[in-house]
């Protein structure tokens, strides 16, 4: 239950959650997680799960649009490296998330809004505590604020234009 | 318009307990799209799955949102149903708020929210969704067996048995493979040859069979149930057709070259078959020795051969032909023992590897059975056997157990013992892995019936002394240093993939492993499958195996390709990549990020400029769906049937700041 917070003279109101968005592959890691239901394994429930074939399937712009639509977190997840149903999706992913946490950095995302991880199909518990830590980490940092937008060009871009 | 339609499940109280399913229903009503909301209690049960049919007709629904248990556990009943009603059964979205939400949230009202909210992604997605078809594919009913051991054996007179033709090919001149060189099989003694030249002619005389020997398989294209094969017959030289096998060529050819099939202690001619049980029993020039092809006078097997078979002209021949499915069986390789420079790097004549020893046993073999050193041809008093060579060892880069050693050790010294009593069988061996049926009371009886001298411990190195080779080693149980005057030594070298495994596996469409062993789909529950569809696994070329296991799996393989071969014809995977031409750059990112080939750039003719251009192409057949050239497309011109960039999107915008 998250805390409650009384203002003065106003209603009762929720303290803030972070919000989590989870792409997850078909086959380690959204089994993983269904796994966890069945085992009746408990996570705060700040996260909502998209269902892709693999995790090589999501593009970096999935990411950026989770943030852009003001999620507080996103959280990849596919198979550990050697198991990924089509060989080599999951290698694929890790190459690609690698660059764009980078890209997120220099964007001004910290790094600890954005995870990527590996879950099995067996590894409910992990799923769970993934969601945990992601969750209390969240907290911690507070709602993301969004990109502070320059209307300055970029200094490239002057250079070009004289 | 889309017409969305939302039944929300209780799974009697697995969700309703956590979740307020009706609200949630009631709200779900005004979610953009939908145009008809209901709960009930078990939505999978006949009468939900009629609620289900009744709305989609009464209410005019094109595509349905069940929010209930994981689409991995109920995806295809919706599916199903929906298709019962009338539309495209990809018109159907799940939301998991069973496994996802009410199994994992305590707090109703959170839990709630949480359902709400993956319905909203699950409406989002389905307003996107698009109906998808499954094109019906062919099947040739005709196998491809690569590789004639005993695998590719089993494999081929399985499915000929079951009714189908196969094509048997084997690179060298015969089948047979490697069980055809063997004396004696663990653990009941029965003669390799007794129990497998039966099998290689009944392959020889299957009417389905068509054995293609001297032969390998150049390229595979196509796909599950329409592979097209190109299979290089190397020229034999001989006219199969004409010869009778009457073997006067051979017995003729002056030419002498140490055996293949004998490895190395026998001698075969230029032209040969490797052993007399050979199928087929026609014999081979070997062009690298033969006199006549190494421009010397000769000609004298064409000169005596009754029938005229002989071809010194003849060229290789490629045969293209249509399969549904490709077994591969190519067996594996032992470790050379030079490689292994304490135990003499191969050049002390008296330390020879099992596969020789096999032909030394063997009653066909070089000696005809009887155990001599190959240095003097004396008959050896003490034998020291090493298990382990190269096995389990890390520096010599086999960190795996070759898994038959300790058996055929056990073996080697029992015969040894059975043929000359008199002579002292030695075992070095690390661990005694004795685990198949009768294994374990099998070198029991070769330690206490007939007195092998197994020692725990490892050899350090060997030497040549005198007419003796010395063997140093350590007794790890006594705890001392052990020295062996040995007049044969026996090495148990690792067993190895084919050294051409990784670009076998490549034509064939099989990864290999670290240790280039090709790659099943799943190490337990798809042993036979490979990630390919329609190419299975049999036998050594998967992993070091004995006999029986490798018959199992070959059966296994052929079960997998009977069954292939008894549909009618196969369904095409609908989710799938497909590629706005028009946009493509032909980059070839896509080409080569696909894990299974299914991507080639093709010529088309542009759209616009109506000019000639190079385009990625989907290969439907090949094409698993997993979406890795979607991510990867740097023009986003491809896009993933059922998992569109559209839908993934819509799903993340639903809940623009809702929560």
């Amino acid at each position: 239950m998250p805390e409650e917070n009384q203002i003065a003279g106003q209603e009762t109101v929720k303290a803030w959650e972070p919000r989590i968005l989870g792409i997850l592959c078909n086959w380690c890691s959204y089994a993983g997680a269904d796994l966890a239901g069945s085992a009746r394994l408990s996570y705060p429930a700040n996260v909502r799960i998209v269902r892709v074939p693999c995790s090589g399937r999501v593009d970096p712009s999935f990411v950026l649009r989770g943030f852009m639509r003001g999620f507080d977190g996103v959280l990849i997840s596919g198979c550990h490296p050697g198991d990924c149903h089509y060989a080599k999706g999951n290698y694929y992913a890790r190459r690609r998330l690698t660059v764009l946490k980078k890209y997120l950095v220099k964007m001004g995302i910290p790094e600890e809004r954005f995870q990527f991880q590996w879950v099995s199909a067996s590894e409910g518990g992990r799923w769970a505590e993934s969601v945990s830590e992601m969750t209390e980490r969240l907290r911690g940092l507070g709602p993301f604020q969004g990109v502070a937008l320059q209307d300055k060009p970029a200094p490239h871009r002057e250079a070009a234009a004289v | 318009m889309a017409r969305v339609g939302v039944f929300v499940c209780w799974c009697g109280s697995n969700i309703a307990k956590t979740v307020d399913v009706e609200r949630v229903a009631k709200e779900a009503a005004s979610i953009p799209g939908v145009v008809f909301s209901t709960d009930y209690k078990y939505m999978c049960s006949e009468p939900g799955q009629n609620l289900v049919k009744d709305a989609i007709l009464e209410h005019k629904l094109d595509r349905i949102v069940v929010a209930s248990c994981s689409p991995r556990l109920h995806e295809p009943t919706f599916q199903r149903c929906i298709a019962d009603a009338g539309l495209n059964p990809f018109m159907s979205e799940m939301a998991n708020i069973r496994e996802h939400c009410s199994w994992v949230h305590h707090d109703k009202e959170e839990a709630s929210a949480k359902a709400l909210d993956l319905i909203k992604m699950a409406v989002a997605k389905v307003r996107k969704d698009e109906p998808l078809f499954q094109n019906p594919i062919p099947i040739t009913k005709r196998a491809l067996v690569v590789g004639g051991g005993v695998a590719g054996i089993q494999a081929a007179l399985d499915i000929a048995d079951a009714g189908y033709p196969v094509t048997l090919v084997e690179r060298t001149p015969s089948i047979g493979g490697r069980m055809a060189q063997y004396d004696k099989t663990f653990p009941t003694l029965d003669c390799a040859a007794c129990i497998l030249t039966p099998k290689m002619v009944d392959c020889a005389s299957h009417p389905n069979i068509t054995i293609l020997t001297h032969a390998e398989v150049e390229e595979v294209s196509g796909f599950v149930g329409n592979f097209t094969v190109k299979i290089r017959k190397r020229a034999r030289s001989v006219d199969m057709e004409k010869c009778t096998g009457c073997g006067i060529c051979y017995s003729k050819c002056p030419v002498k070259v140490p055996s293949e099939f004998d490895e190395g202690l026998g001698e075969r001619r230029a032209i040969y078959v490797p052993f007399p049980q050979a199928v087929p029993n026609v014999p081979v020039i070997d062009r690298e020795h033969c006199r006549l092809h190494n421009d010397l006078k000769c000609g004298v097997c064409a000169k005596v051969c009754p029938t005229g078979a002989i071809d010194y002209e003849q060229e290789d021949e490629i045969i293209e032909e249509q399969f549904g499915a490709i077994v591969a069986a190519t067996g594996f390789k032992t470790w050379d023992r030079a490689k292994i420079g304490e135990y003499g790097a191969g050049k002390i004549p008296d330390v020879i590897s099992a596969l020789q020893f096999e032909r030394l046993m063997n009653a066909s073999g070089p000696t005809e059975g009887k155990i001599v050193r190959p240095s003097d041809h004396t008959p050896p008093k003490t034998v020291v056997f090493v298990a382990c060579v190269g096995s389990r060892d890390q520096n010599h880069g086999h960190k795996y157990c070759s898994k038959v050693c300790c058996m055929y050790t056990a073996k080697h010294a029992l015969l040894l013992k059975e043929k000359m009593p008199d002579a002292e069988a030695y075992v070095f061996y690390m661990d005694i892995r004795a685990n198949g049926k009768g294994y374990e009371e099998f070198v029991r009886r070769a330690i206490e019936e007939y007195g092998a001298n197994y020692i725990r411990g490892r050899v350090s190195r060997m030497y040549q002394l005198g007419d003796k080779v010395v063997v140093k080693g350590a007794d790890t149980l006594a705890g001392k240093p052990v020295e062996i005057r040995a007049d044969l030594v026996v090495l148990a070298t690792a067993m190895e993939p084919q050294e051409d495994a990784r670009d076998m596996g490549r034509v064939l469409g099989i990864s290999t492993d670290q240790d280039e062993w090709m790659s099943e789909a799943h190490p337990k529950l798809k042993p036979v499958e490979v990630l390919t569809a329609g190419v299975y696994l049999a036998g050594a070329c998967q992993y070091a195996k004995d006999i029986p296991d490798t018959v199992a799996q070959a059966s296994g393989a052929a079960s997998k390709v009977t069954g292939l071969f008894s549909k009618t014809e196969l369904l095409s995977e609908p989710m799938i990549a497909h590629v706005s031409q028009g946009d493509c750059a032909a980059c070839g990112l896509c080409v080569s990020v696909c894990p299974f080939g299914a991507i080639e750039l093709e010529t088309i003719t542009d759209p616009v400029t109506k000019a000639e251009r190079l385009a990625a192409k989907i290969n439907e057949g090949l094409c698993h769906g997993c979406g890795t050239c979607v991510a990867g497309c740097r023009g986003s011109c491809i896009d993933l049937r059922g998992f569109s960039s559209t839908q993934v999107l819509a799903e993340i915008d639903a809940l623009a700041f809702s929560i």
